[in-house]
């Protein structure tokens, strides 16, 4: 299909929808489904407006549009201004074929460097979230259930401090602590434990522990709420009862506070899997993250609908993993982003 | 040595551990800032400089970066307040039926990796700035703000709907009751109610702003803010003067957490003291009746 027939659907579509929107609204009223005073009365005609107008300004030319283009973009080839929209604008998968095999021009059968990346990305993605967790989850039950109050304000204002830092600096401090001269290798070094400095950069170490460091806060906050929610009487009559505390947590806490639990690990999976800073600061020649690879294919290739492409890959595998942790706690979407 | 102490001693280990892994870096981080080592290092300590502040203050980019990052943050302020307070009063009279479809909708930008939502917006404004000739919002400032807005108005809302929770509707049907307007309402009801909350999103999204990277670094096309001019800094190689910009925000934060605490502080005692007084006041009453 010709993208230039193809383009004013994506464009309408919003328009579609919120068609549908207001006909469902309107027969909803005419069949009696929905009572009391209508929107405008309900609100006054200036706020009404000014409600309308935010609203639509943002769902749809800050979420919907610039989405639903970005997939169409990931559709259509590369080429010149003057032939856009043009006979040879075609609607095709060879973004996604590329992603899978490459250039028709390679010799190899898959394309393995942008694979590898992928699914490298997305494992260590995981592992970084679960070490979150563990790492995490002890300090939101100590805040949430064992602290006084003071002390949790206290805690709070030292977990919250260095996430003002941006993104670039925090991993910009683990490449000091982890180069070659850095002072972990200088410890080593005068310790006498290794004989000459570890590329600790070039072993990816200092992009994982970066990547470890830079979401701590999202794990924490919606543990620690989703815990403190809990009665301190709940983990008393477990305790009561002969549980031990491994029991307690896995059987007690820990399906109390699944909100939370699922709250953070979507949060940091999804900034883990699309965290362009510390791979940039901190990975190695060798390491490969898919964010930069996508950031590539824009600024450096300049090849937009295949950079569309990889991004909407990512973006899938995102949605993926939010839906298949809502299936795993049973949780809905709004329990999620409280 | 009972259990209950080792349990005390574990609990304390892995306090020590968890903030020596959030500070540790930065600590180190900030005294190579003071070293006059060319690369940055704290061993060993080669002497005190603050030569690495002048250059950093010296150095051009980095002032227009900042420049351009505070102008996209009161833009995004400006933003992603108003639609997020619009999104948050929304949710509550969209159909029940279709409430779902709306939360999914304006909710979807917190879950979106923040790459994905800078690329969007390019490739949109783009597009639709070329189509309908208003070419001149297709600026890299405008895009930046609202490539951020498209999330931090989310957050907002998110704030926003939190305190809306707990809001007594029938505070508004009262005041409707007795002849005022909506508009009325709307500005001397549930605006005052919401002002914390404004305070917050409010610096909620400046501070999310200007520590952006992801998005900002798709959606600033030619120009650039702090965080993508320091970005190009680090990968060119390590030097002092980044610590020394790092040690520069962490004081500024540091010095208006201080403030704000102060603040807070003295905002409760006022009213603890109101309230006293109003109690007070009213033991007298009741004992003169």
């Amino acid at each position: 299909m010709l993208a230039s027939v193809g383009h004013p659907f994506v464009l309408a579509l919003p328009v579609v929808v919120l068609a549908m929107f207001l006909w469902i609204a309107r027969r909803e009223r005419r069949l009696g489904l929905v009572q009391g005073p209508g929107y405008f009365q309900r609100n006054g005609v200036p706020i009404g407006l000014f409600l309308l107008i935010a609203v639509l300004a943002w769902a749809v030319f800050m979420i919907v549009l610039p989405q639903l283009f970005m997939i169409e973009l990931s559709f259509r080839p590369k080429l010149p201004p003057s032939q856009t929209f043009g006979p040879r604008d075609v609607y095709s998968l060879q973004n996604y074929h590329y992603f899978l095999y490459g250039s028709p021009t390679s010799s190899a059968n898959w394309n393995t460097v942008h694979l590898r990346a992928f699914w490298q990305t997305i494992v260590a993605s995981i592992v970084v979230t679960f070490a979150n967790f563990a790492l995490c989850y002890p300090l939101a039950f100590y805040m949430a259930q064992v602290a006084g109050a003071a002390r949790v304000r206290f805690l709070l204002l030292l977990l919250i401090t260095p996430y003002w830092v941006n993104e670039i600096l925090r991993a910009f401090a683990f490449r000091v602590m982890f180069a070659s001269s850095g002072l972990i290798n200088k410890l080593l070094l005068a310790g006498g434990l290794v004989a000459e400095p570890i590329d600790f950069l070039g072993l990816d170490v200092g992009m994982y522990a970066g990547l470890g460091y830079a979401y701590m806060l999202l794990m924490v906050f919606p543990l620690y709420n989703a815990i403190e929610a809990m009665p301190k009487a709940q983990i008393e009559a477990a305790r009561d009862l002969g549980a031990p505390w491994w029991h307690i947590h896995l059987f007690v806490v820990m399906p109390f506070a699944r909100p939370g639990i699922a709250s953070g690990c979507t949060l940091v999976f999804m900034l883990t899997a699309g965290a362009l800073a510390a791979p940039l600061v901190l990975g190695g020649p060798r390491s490969l993250w898919f964010t930069p690879i996508v950031y590539d294919r824009f600024y450096q290739a300049f090849h937009w609908p295949q950079g569309s492409a990889y991004a909407l890959i990512l973006l899938l595998t995102c949605i993926a993993f939010v839906l298949a942790v809502m299936r795993i706690g049973k949780l809905s979407l709004v329990e999620i982003t409280r | 040595m009972n259990s209950r102490m080792i349990n005390r001693i574990m609990v304390g280990f892995y306090l020590v551990v968890f903030f020596a892994y959030l500070f540790g870096p930065l600590v180190i981080m900030s005294i190579t800032a003071f070293n006059t080592s060319p690369y940055p290092a704290v061993m060993p300590f080669e002497g005190f400089t603050l030569e690495w502040f002048r250059i950093l203050f010296a150095d051009k980019d980095m002032m227009i970066g900042l420049q351009n990052s505070l102008r996209i943050g009161v833009l995004v302020v400006l933003i992603s307040v108003p639609c997020g307070l619009a999104g948050a009063i929304l949710m509550h009279q969209v159909l029940p039926r279709l409430r779902n479809y709306y939360y999914i909708v304006v909710v979807s930008p917190v879950l979106t990796p923040g790459v994905i939502i800078g690329i969007s917006t390019v490739i949109f404004w783009k597009d639709f700035t070329a189509a309908t000739g208003a070419s001149f919002l297709y600026d890299g400032l405008i895009l930046a703000s609202l490539g951020q807005s498209s999330f931090i108005s989310a957050y907002c809302m998110l704030i926003f709907l939190s305190r809306l929770q707990r809001f007594d509707h029938a505070l508004e049907e009262a005041g409707l009751d007795l002849g005022a307007s909506n508009a009325q309402v709307f500005r001397h009801i549930l605006i005052p109610y919401l002002r914390p909350a404004i305070l917050s999103a409010s610096v909620m999204a400046f501070l999310s702003s200007f520590e952006n990277y992801n998005t900002t670094t798709f959606a600033i096309l030619a120009d650039k803010t702090l965080t993508t001019v320091l970005a190009g800094r680090v990968r060119q190689g390590s030097t002092p003067a980044i610590s020394a910009l790092a040690v520069t925000i962490i004081a500024v934060t540091v010095a208006g957490t201080i403030v704000y605490e102060l603040i807070k502080r003295r905002e409760d005692a006022r009213k603890a003291a109101t309230m006293r007084r109003a109690q007070d006041a009213e033991r007298l009453e009741m004992a003169a009746a």
